[in-house]
């Protein structure tokens, strides 16, 4: 790919694709946090798996994945504060997860039940955590990257030593929202960090149609700060350098953009088919560069994983996912009337008259329904 | 006659419009090799080249506001918003610039490009993909809005809104886009903007519908006359400007009027159309006008049929409207 030849030289990298590690870059993760990352990124991978049999056995309606990204999203998160905040894209289950999002509110969200914390308002995956500092998905592309900025410009009015990180795709880049967001973050330089994951393609259309850029870290430059390009593909070098963007955002340097070179090994979501509109010999090419076999490679290496470890993994984490499921699906839907709530702070009348004719509705379609 | 869906019947009005007028050009997400999420533009790149169907980056106000520029140039563009959900970021380019180029420039310029883009509920696709949002733009002075419900119509209307002067926003209702079939010429053929059709005759009742909303709304109609009770059923295909004429005949016949849409109910269009009703055709009334509506919330997700107007909302409507 001509971008991947352009962007080979400056490209910040940790770990070699055999998972040898440059030791002068190593972000020196404890082995209880390398541990942590890698089943997390596991998990990810095997959630998706499942959901999308799920889906195609029609108990889900929906799904987006984030299998081949999965370095990049949680790499990113598990850089972050406690305190710091999390304006995820819709692949991003996994940066939540690192902060104490669980599989359970996850499948309650999928499912959309009495349970989910969003009340079964939005499609599958489209989380929100308040208690973590996970803002809200939202499906229109690049409309999340300005809130970032607005929390890092209010934690600086605030004198707080909080900074932002927030995901988008490469196709976001092509939006207003995300140019105005760059100009704001440079202008009031807002301690927050702009993380691109640049996985070649924004559903059928590649990168090469979103800008004539060579790359779109270089678009930080306009904006009168940082750009990185990192290896998306490679957990500890995206770890390190969004650490290096959280200091630096801390310590009152501005923002910086960090684009994740990386890859969409699935489909966009469980409505796509990619076959109609890019090769197989390109993901073939990408699969050999899977972060997870990467990572697993490089614990391999320093004796701290193998194949007996990945096994009993494997199968906990299938147990866990299993089990959860089983419970989240007997969680009965939301009642009716919760329609209503939320709309605002306080039910005005008009929202009341409505939820009582719904109620009254319900009831007289059973007695219509019964007399068809 | 062959038998098409609606997806179908969108594709064939694009390619008899393309072939017969070399000005008229595609664009859009996704819509290039691809042939478009719901496979509207299939097959139109190989045909057509790059040229005059082709990807934009991800940017609905660029979509738009090159559109705007390359229709002023005299082409004429048919951008697709790949949702309507998703029109917003082109809001400006549409209410600021598109709708008003005729009138700021003294008639001296206009902007006949169709923005087509699939909107409604009942796909499962919560808050973001599902709105109705056709009242902002019908409150919006320069536009057309259509909605067919009809293969048959979806083609005839395409074709009218492309060869239009003026600038058309064409919703599809994506819910019924392979859902109902029906017979479509080859070829080419008009189906006039700015006429409602009568698809069901009775004197009791007029609903008026559009779009996925019309089929639940006939569905409805039918049961009424098995219960002893004869209903017009209006399918008003445009919106702006809408078909006074066929709306007044029929209240003048019946007396009584259920609106049927799914998008929210305040300044939602039955809102417009009740008003309308009322000033023209008060002492011809019977009973208040009745809309039935989807609820003045954001579109759930789970509880979406919970809030889409369903055939018992509407013969309850028609009852209660009776019986007043
Ligand atoms: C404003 C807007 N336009 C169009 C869409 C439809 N859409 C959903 S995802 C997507 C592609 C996004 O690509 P990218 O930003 O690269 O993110 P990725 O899906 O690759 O992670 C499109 C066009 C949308 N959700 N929002
Ligand atoms: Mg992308």
């Amino acid at each position: 790919m001509k971008a991947a030849v352009a962007v080979e030289d400056k490209i910040v990298r940790v770990l070699g694709e055999g998972g040898e590690v440059d030791a002068s870059k190593d972000p020196r993760l404890s082995d209880r946090d390398l541990l942590t990352l890698y089943r997390a990124m596991l998990l990810n991978r095997m959630v998706d798996e499942r959901m999308f049999r799920l889906q195609r056995q029609g108990r889900i309606a929906f799904y987006i994945g984030a299998t081949g990204e999965e370095a990049a999203i949680i790499g990113a998160a598990f850089a972050m504060g406690e305190k710091d905040w999390v304006v995820p894209c819709y692949r991003e289950f996994g940066a939540a997860y690192v902060r104490g999002f669980t599989l359970r509110d996850f499948f309650c969200q999928i499912f959309g039940n009495a349970q989910d914390l969003t009340k079964g308002r939005q499609m599958p995956v489209h989380i929100a955590s308040s208690r973590l500092h996970v803002l809200s998905v939202s499906s229109p592309v690049g409309t999340q990257i300005p809130h970032a900025v607005g929390l890092a410009i209010a934690a600086k009015i605030r004198k707080a030593k909080e900074a932002a990180l927030v995901f988008f795709g490469d196709g976001a880049t092509s939006e207003g929202d995300f140019h105005v967001s760059m100009n704001f973050a440079g202008v009031f330089r807002a301690p927050c960090v702009f993380l691109c994951r640049n996985n070649q393609w924004a559903i059928s259309v590649p990168r090469e149609r979103q800008t004539a850029a060579p790359s779109i870290e270089i678009k930080a430059k306009a904006y009168g700060f940082e750009g990185v390009l990192v290896d998306g593909n490679d957990v500890l070098a995206i770890y390190a350098t969004t650490k290096k963007a959280f200091e630096k955002a801390r310590s009152g340097g501005g923002p910086t953009l960090i684009e994740a070179f990386t890859y969409r090994l699935g489909p966009h979501s469980t409505s796509d088919d990619p076959h109609a509109y890019r090769g197989e010999d390109e993901v073939e090419l990408w699969k050999k560069k899977d972060p997870l076999i990467r990572f697993r490679e490089y614990l391999e290496k320093r004796k701290l994983w193998h194949q007996d470890r990945e096994t009993k993994l494997m199968q906990d984490l299938n147990e866990e996912i299993l089990s959860t499921l089983k419970e989240v699906e007997q969680i009965p839907p939301p009642p009716p009337e919760s329609i209503f709530e939320d709309v605002y702070a306080v039910m005005p009348w008009h929202l009341r008259e409505q939820r009582d004719q719904l109620l009254r509705w319900l009831e007289e379609r059973k007695k219509i329904t019964e007399s068809y | 006659m062959p038998e098409m869906n609606m997806i179908q019947a969108i594709n064939d009005a694009l390619r008899v419009e393309m072939e017969r007028d070399d000005r008229v050009i595609v664009m859009g997400e996704d819509i290039g090799k691809f042939g478009g999420v719901f496979r509207a533009t299939q097959g139109l790149y190989q045909q057509f080249g790059e040229d005059r169907v082709f990807d934009t980056p991800l940017a609905e106000a660029g979509i738009i506001g090159t559109a705007i520029g390359m229709a002023l140039y005299g082409l004429r563009p048919v951008p697709e918003i790949q949702f309507a959900d998703y029109i917003y970021p082109a809001f400006d380019q549409i209410v600021n610039e598109l709708s008003k180029y005729r009138y700021r420039s003294g008639g001296q310029y206009s902007c006949p490009l169709t923005i087509r883009t699939p909107y409604g509920g009942g796909v499962k696709g919560g808050h973001y993909h599902s709105q109705s949002p056709e009242a902002y733009f019908i409150h919006t002075p320069g536009l057309k809005v259509v909605v067919p419900s009809s293969p048959y119509d979806a083609k005839g209307l395409l074709i009218s809104a492309i060869r239009d002067e003026d600038p058309v926003l064409f919703f599809e209702p994506k819910r019924i886009y392979r859902a109902v079939k029906g017979e479509v010429p080859k070829g080419e053929y008009l189906v006039p903007l700015e006429r409602a059709t009568l698809v069901r005759e009775g004197d009791q009742c007029t609903v008026i519908a559009y779009g996925a909303m019309l089929h639940m709304a006939r569905e409805t109609v039918d049961l009424a006359t098995k219960k002893g009770i004869r209903c017009d059923l209006i399918d008003l295909r445009t919106l702006l400007p809408f078909d006074i004429d066929t709306i007044l005949q029929s209240v003048q016949k019946t007396g009584r009027v259920v609106i049927v849409h799914e998008a929210p109910r305040t300044c939602g269009f039955g809102a417009e159309l009740a008003a309308t009703i009322g000033e023209k055709a008060l002492l011809y009334l019977e009973a208040p006008v009745l809309r039935i509506t989807g609820f003045d919330t954001p579109f759930p997700y789970t509880l979406e049929h919970d809030y889409l107007p369903d055939a018992p909302r509407v013969l309850a409507g028609i009852e209660k409207t009776l019986n007043f």
